[in-house]
């Protein structure tokens, strides 16, 4: 493990919640690693477990996913949904020797900026700690977790 | 398939973006990416100068992908959406890419932030070959406006739209609407009555055709969307038929059993908070009350305790009183909402150091709000427990506020009403007022001047936060008395303070229930449990909730000017919303391929909305799209990738992780 590894992390956020309250983050100026790029979803409920396959496949290192704290989800129960899912998908993580420090799940509502701060900055040292995941040469090489490219893909204009 | 032709600008934001991130790069960056024909940067983006650059080069360019690396996309997505508008090319080929609140503003190393910078732009070019165009829709917008709350805010916002001819229900939980300015007697700095000016407000609200009250009512439900929520109002049983009732007061003159007892032995006074003095098991909540029809206290009352009693129903010449009454639960139409439920006083003894609740005469600032008022417990007397007018008071700030075991914040009114406070002492006894004060906190028109005047008047001012009070003497003067401990920090001295009665200025808090109500109408709460509003300067009564308004202390304290000129301004948004007369609704939501779907109904249930029907005939799903709110849980569920998220496909979201993770190793 190289000394001055820095982790690539991918943040999952729902638009109404933890989105907001990353937002939060930066008007309060608060200061956290910069390894983490944060997609948006309108809802938590809205991560299809393929999405966090996906990301160890492009090389990132942990995977962060964070909604509205239960019983405050925008849509209602959508957070709950996402519950269920990522249990589910903990277990398969662990079956791919994937550690379990390299994702989580948070609810981080629109007020928990520093909340957003702190998951980062821990989530990150603790990453840090493991290494690198170089999952996206090993699902290669052996073939697993190899999740299913959307069909537009193979014309897509990305396919130089 | 024709390529996408993308156009990429990087904001500076003055020096909020390029201070931190090497603008420059991330623009290189950006050109050498696929299917971008052009990317360039510009110091503020969302002038118009920036946003005619971008509508100049759609139209010049022929771009039909534009990308904006800036702010969040809830600050600006609106902004520059209009822009493509105004180009002519559909809004929702805009993709935002947050290097802003999400970098430069979150992260110490320039270098980090701009690799940081340059993944988020990737990401949103990579999303940005997916993105389709997409049409809004439309909805009828119902003029009726729900009010929750009937504070001076909500009778403000109420009035306001009403008088515009549009219909108003104005929802209040207590008996009576008037809130907290109705137990005040006079206001800061001016000291004109409360009473004088709320009343006719609230008579007005009464008798308003455009206005429907309802009292002693609350919000159970909420269905819906803007324009068109569904709400559910549970009418509590007063027990009292305000159709028949006149407000006579017979029933409560015969009324035997007590509410609020008469004060026993040695006490002569009751100080508990917003009683009109002992009242009886049927009541009415205050003299100016609107609706002026009493109602039963189920605790208090005999009949409901042992099935006996009904003296008032005997002494009721109009027939109105019926024990047997329940609760009613009425839905209602309304396009808008404004809340403006308020707040509550803190509980002054979490603070036991200040004897509340065991030491006499140590009473809260509401208690003695109560006090003051010709209507309350004492008729406007201050009065001691003994009956007797106290000699001196200490009036102690902040209680509750600016204080990190309870309350960070300042409650911004207590400074102004402990020096009412200090002013009707003196006009009404004469005693001797010591102040103690942390710092004074006079900022409004005329507050300083009132300050000023306090000082002439000879009212003690002590600057230090009050310690504690005991009434255990330790000098022969401080004999049957409270003594307040304080460290004055303009003389470097700790000092005992004799005094006959104490007021604690208690913090303002968010209401208990606010929580709750947060989540029925999906409203943010910030830390300390105000409601958050959708932008702190330039949007304060909109909400995250599109049709969701907040107006007055449910959003953070304020005194009764700020809270008046919020709710006009929630009314105004709202008559601006009526006035439009139709909901745009994004054209975002749930699509389902048909022949992909299986019909295994997995995705029905899934729906909180209800929003798919399944066809029996075809054996497929289908998406209502008035009914779908675009979550996307749906999605995430298919088992056979069945449904499309519009604007959140799958493709846009993998290829967005794709981008921003495009420089992780291998």
């Amino acid at each position: 493990m190289t000394q001055n590894f820095e982790p690539k992390i991918l943040g999952i956020f729902c638009n109404w919640c933890s989105y907001t309250g990353a937002d939060l983050a930066g008007t309060s100026r608060m200061k956290y690693a910069p390894n983490m790029r944060i997609v948006r979803v309108m809802c938590s409920g809205r991560v299809d477990p393929q999405f966090i396959l996906k990301a160890y496949k492009e090389g990132a290192d942990g995977v962060l996913v964070a909604g509205c704290h239960p019983g405050d989800c925008h849509y209602i129960e959508g957070n709950f949904k996402t519950i269920g899912r990522m249990q589910i998908l903990e277990k398969m993580l662990a079956q791919f020797g994937i550690e379990k420090e390299r994702f989580r799940l948070e609810w981080i509502s629109a007020a928990e900026g520093d909340r957003v701060m702190h998951v980062v900055n821990e989530m990150t040292t603790q990453v840090k700690k493991l290494g690198p995941l170089n999952w996206k040469e090993v699902s290669r090489s052996k073939d697993i977790g190899h999740c299913e490219e959307p069909k537009a893909t193979k014309q897509s204009p990305l396919n130089k | 398939m024709t390529n996408p032709r993308i156009g990429v600008y990087v904001c500076h934001c003055g020096t909020n973006i390029a201070g931190k991130v090497k603008v420059t790069d991330v623009v290189e960056h950006a050109k050498k990416q696929p299917n971008v024909v052009l990317a360039k940067e510009y110091k503020f983006m969302c002038s118009e100068p920036g946003q005619a650059m971008i509508v100049e080069d759609i139209k010049k360019e022929k771009l039909d992908r534009i990308i904006v690396a800036a702010c969040s996309p809830l600050m600006h997505e609106k902004t520059f959406r209009k822009a493509l508008e105004k180009a002519g090319i559909n809004k929702y080929l805009f993709q935002m890419a947050n290097i802003r609140e999400h970098c430069s503003w979150v992260h110490e190393d320039g270098a980090a932030a701009t690799e940081k910078a340059k993944a988020l732009v990737t990401g949103a070019i990579y999303r940005a070959q997916y993105v389709e165009a997409l049409n809004d829709r439309e909805a009828p917008m119902n003029p009726a406006t729900l009010i929750v709350g009937g504070g001076i805010a909500g009778i403000q916002a109420a009035l306001d739209i009403a008088d515009s001819g549009r219909q108003v229900y104005l929802v209040e939980k207590e008996p009576s609407i008037g809130g907290h300015m109705a137990q005040f007697d006079k206001t800061f700095p001016t000291l004109d009555c409360a009473a004088c000016i709320l009343t006719p407000k609230m008579v007005s609200i009464g008798q308003h055709p455009n206005i429907t009250l309802l009292s002693y009512s609350e919000v159970e439900k909420i269905d819906g969307y803007v324009g068109n929520f569904k709400v559910g109002v549970r009418m509590k049983a007063r027990y009292v038929d305000p159709k028949k009732c006149n407000g006579c007061g017979d029933c409560w003159q015969k009324c035997p059993a007590w509410r609020v007892e008469k004060p026993k032995g040695d006490k002569k006074v009751v100080h508990n908070a917003l009683t009109l003095g002992p009242t009886k098991a049927i009541y009415m909540p205050t003299l100016q009350s609107v609706p002026n029809v009493p109602v039963i206290d189920k605790k208090s009352c005999i009949y409901f305790k042992n099935g006996k009693c009904k003296i008032c129903v005997k002494a009721c010449q109009k027939d109105a009183i019926n024990h047997e009454m329940t609760d009613v639960v009425m839905d209602i139409d309304v396009g808008n909402i404004i809340v403006t439920t308020g707040f509550k006083t803190f509980d002054v003894s979490k603070m036991p150091q200040y004897g509340y609740g065991k030491l006499p005469n140590v009473i809260s600032s509401i208690e003695f709000e109560r006090m003051n008022c010709s209507s309350g417990a004492t008729g406007g007397q201050v009065l001691c427990q003994n009956g007797e007018a106290p000699k001196s008071i200490a009036i102690l700030h902040c209680i509750g506020s600016r204080d990190k075991e309870h309350h960070e914040y300042c409650s911004r009114v207590c400074c102004m009403y402990a020096l009412k406070f200090a002013h009707l002492v003196k006009e009404k006894t004469g005693a001797q007022v010591y102040d103690f004060y942390i710092d004074m906190r006079a900022a409004g028109k005329g507050y300083e001047e009132f300050y000023n005047r306090l000082l002439e008047e000879g009212v003690r001012f002590i600057r230090g936060k009050a310690a504690s009070v005991t009434d255990y003497a330790v000098f022969p003067e401080e004999e049957g008395k409270l003594i307040v401990r304080c460290e004055d920090t303009l003389v470097g001295k700790v000092r005992r303070i004799p005094v006959d009665m104490v007021v604690l200025c208690s913090a303002l808090e968010a209401n208990a229930d606010a929580p709750e109500f947060a989540r029925l109408l999906k409203l943010c709460q910030g830390k300390e449990g105000w409601f958050t509003e959708k932008h702190p300067k330039l949007a304060p009564v909109s909400t995250a909730s599109d049709g969701i308004y907040i107006a007055g202390c449910c959003q953070g304290p304020k005194d009764i000017p700020d809270t008046v000129a919020q709710a006009s301004a929630a009314a105004a948004q709202v008559l601006t919303a009526i006035a439009k007369g139709k909901v745009q609704i994004e054209g975002v939501g749930a699509e389902i391929i048909e022949e992909k779907c299986t019909g295994c109904k997995i995705c029905n249930d899934m729906c909180p909305y209800k929003a798919i029907e399944f066809d029996a005939v075809k054996h497929k799903s289908k998406v209502n799209d008035a009914l779908c709110k675009a979550c996307g849980t749906c999605v995430a569920a298919c088992p056979c990738g069945a449904i499309k998220a519009k604007h959140f496909t799958d493709e846009q979201i993998m290829h967005e992780i794709e981008g921003v993770l495009y420089d992780a190793k291998l």
